[in-house]
């Protein structure tokens, strides 16, 4: 069977990535790498920060807050977070109109293939994945990103504006009253809390499970912090990606060498930290949900 | 008071026990020793001496030589009235010492008194006199070894109050009130500073000291009705803020239910107001009755951060005032129209009025009185459900169908 043999190689590739053999392709460049591992620590440290007042009624709450310096210790734990996040955010927004100022045809930018933009294709993707998923149809081949990924991508963009913005209302309610009414500060409250546990829920179960959790990549993908993923997963995953930059003849142009074994090591550790850090923060939001 | 006639009793006790050994210097002790405890004391001085039940008679001469009874020259037979120098051995079972003979006013405050009552009903754990004087060594209360002076009465309530099984034998309702009493403020301010300069109450500064009635007697000072009062004996601005409130005009009214000031400080364990444990604690003590506004409280970040344990953020009193609460309506509420901007700059120095238009206790539960929340609230969760919908079976039917690739993998590796 094919897809047995491609998966074999998978396997047999996986471990190569800590010999580093194999070819490898950049998928992930250095600004990315950094933006999603500060997102990631700085999300983290919001929800370790901001979960607790949502569950304040359970013991593990404040036992938590005091553990990170008492509520004062936590709100700047939280603020200096959401901080960091927010440059990083408006650093890629930024980077993003800079890059399609700079592209020879910016319509093309926000709508080819490396565009995180949602398309036709996108949606033709998913109705193809549940017929997969029902074993009615094969897998459907992808480019750049998935759908999945682009939904992840802005969700986090929406989430961006709403947490973000109901938490400088919050943090800065002496400012935005000049000319805000006071409602809207009740309704920033709710927005923010509603909105955080969307995203803490979002990112520690769907985002895991697509990204790392699920039994293809478990326990983790290290490919968004190594930025390098081996070509028979660029072959499997991407295809249409793989099959586009191949007759374009620019394959080659994004070769690039094995992690090494302190890379991998490394991204591991990082990864690890989110992951546990996420998985722990799940089981404590259902434990206290259900109690 | 003793008799002359006493005095030739005890002549005559003295030559029963002397007689047999040296008639001829009989008469001549009887002269010399004109105490005619001593007799008593032949017996009782042993400090071993135990009756028949194996309780101690042990009396120490010299305490009771140093004791205020002492040293009025009291004879034993003057409050053991019941035994006679002239028929010893006395009786084993003596009645208890007489105190009202000559205590007659403090003896009848007592007969009505939660301990005389409950003594009178079989519950002979209940203090009697010499529960808190003491027998033989009694002190004037003023001396300050005495069980009675004002640094020491904590103790001499607690030997009870503070005892397990007194407390379970006299089914004590309030438990250990000596130990929240000793962890209170007035107990710790006296402590500091001396009984004499705080001025702080013990015990007997709100239950008086004869006249202790139980809390749900009408005239009890600690009666539910009463209490105010007798806090405000002290805290006499605190009880003319406490009346004009709304709480204090409900009392007035006739509302029993309406708190007054052990609901909130308690009666024994009183913190100090800066504590953070009773600042957070106090405020389920609000939502005990106002369950809505503790409810709605709970969903702002203020009612969080107190509820996580802190304070610092704004809790009831903060806005609505401790001891003058009033409703919004009235003009001279903390949270009246007209003074809502200032009640906020408290905390937040540069509050103007949509600042103080925040809702601090909106409900996105009602729709009617907050449609705006309501609606906010219905949507965040509609959006909520969908995605973790959506993505919770994607994820789902995903899983099931990489496991199924994962074993079909295994199957065909075999």
């Amino acid at each position: 069977m094919p897809s047995s043999i491609a998966i074999d190689s998978r396997a047999a590739a996986r471990t190569q990535t800590h010999t580093g053999g194999g070819r490898y392709y950049r998928r992930f460049g250095p600004i990315e790498r950094v933006m999603h591992a500060l997102l990631m620590l700085t999300f983290i440290g919001c929800a370790l920060t901001g979960v607790p007042l949502l569950f304040a009624d359970h013991d593990w709450a404040g036992t938590l807050v005091a553990l990170m310096g008492g509520f004062r210790g936590a709100g700047l734990i939280h603020r200096i977070c959401a901080a960091i996040m927010t440059v990083v955010f408006v650093g890629h927004v930024l980077r993003v109109f800079v890059r399609a100022f700079l592209a020879e045809d910016w319509l093309a930018y926000f709508w080819g293939p490396n565009s995180l933009v949602p398309n036709l294709k996108d949606g033709q993707d998913i109705v193809g994945m549940f017929k997969w998923f029902f074993g009615k149809g094969p897998k459907p081949q992808f480019d750049r990103y998935t759908y999945w990924e682009k939904f992840d991508y802005w969700a986090v963009f929406w989430g961006m504006f709403i947490i973000g913005g109901s938490g400088f209302m919050l943090w800065f309610p002496m400012f935005f009253s000049q000319f805000l009414p006071g409602w809207v500060f009740n309704v920033a409250t709710i927005v923010h809390g509603e909105e955080a546990l969307l995203a803490v829920g979002f990112i520690f179960t769907i985002h895991f499970f697509n990204g790392h959790l699920r039994p293809e990549k478990f326990p983790m993908d290290l490919v968004i912090f190594t930025g390098r993923l081996p070509e028979h997963e660029m072959q499997d995953e991407r295809q249409v990606e793989y099959a586009r930059l191949q007759s374009q003849g620019r394959l080659g142009a994004f070769e690039a060498s094995a992690p090494t074994p302190s890379e991998v090591t490394f991204a591991r550790a990082l990864g690890s930290i989110g992951l546990v850090l996420g998985v722990l923060t799940i089981l404590i939001i259902i434990y206290s949900a259900l109690v | 008071m003793p008799s002359r006639s006493l005095t030739g009793l005890f002549s005559i006790a003295v030559a029963m026990a002397a007689v047999l050994v040296a008639a001829p210097f009989a008469a001549r002790a009887a002269d010399a020793v004109p105490s005619p405890n001593d007799t008593c004391l032949m017996c009782h001085s042993d400090a071993g001496a135990k009756n028949a039940a194996g309780k101690s008679i042990a009396v120490d001469a010299k305490k009771f030589a140093t004791s205020v009874h002492g040293q009025m020259n009291f004879k034993c037979t003057d409050c053991h009235s019941d035994v006679s120098a002239e028929k010893l051995p006395h009786e084993p079972k003596l009645k208890p010492a007489n105190c009202a003979a000559c205590h007659e006013a403090a003896v009848k405050e007592y007969q009505a008194t939660a301990h005389a009552k409950a003594r009178a009903g079989g519950n002979m754990v209940a203090a009697t006199c010499s529960d808190c004087h003491g027998a033989h060594e009694i002190q004037r209360s003023s001396e300050p070894t005495s069980r009675t002076n004002l640094a020491r009465i904590e103790d001499t309530c607690a030997a009870c109050h503070g005892n397990a099984a007194v407390i379970e034998k006299g089914k004590l309702h309030g438990g250990n009130i000596a130990a929240a009493f000793h962890d209170g403020i007035h107990n710790r301010a006296m402590h500091a500073k001396g009984v004499q300069r705080s001025g702080t109450p013990t015990c007997t500064g709100c239950h008086g000291a004869h006249k202790i009635l139980s809390k749900s007697d009408p005239a009890s000072r600690v009666n539910r009705e009463h209490v105010a009062l007798m806090c405000g004996s002290c805290h006499q601005q605190v009880y003319s803020r406490f009346s004009g409130s709304q709480h204090g005009q409900l009392r007035q009214a006739g509302n029993s239910a309406a708190p007054t000031c052990i609901d909130c400080h308690s009666a024994h364990g009183i913190q100090d107001h800066g504590a953070t444990k009773w600042q957070v604690d106090v405020i389920k003590e609000c939502g005990n009755c106002h369950q809505d506004f503790i409810k709605s409280y709970r969903d702002t970040y203020h009612g969080q951060v107190t509820q996580l344990g802190f304070t610092r953020v704004a809790t009831c009193n903060s806005c609505h005032g401790a001891h003058e609460v009033l409703p919004a309506s009235n003009p001279k509420s903390m949270i009246s129209p007209e003074n809502r901007v200032t009640t906020c700059r408290s905390c937040h120095p540069g509050a103007n009025a949509n600042f103080a238009a925040y809702k601090p206790h909106g409900n996105p539960h009602d729709r009617q009185g907050d449609p705006i929340l309501y609606y906010t609230r219905l949507f965040m969760q509609l959006l909520l459900a969908g995605v973790f919908s959506f993505f919770g079976f994607h994820t789902l039917l995903w899983l099931i169908r990489s496991l199924k690739e994962v074993n079909a993998r295994r199957g065909g590796g075999k």
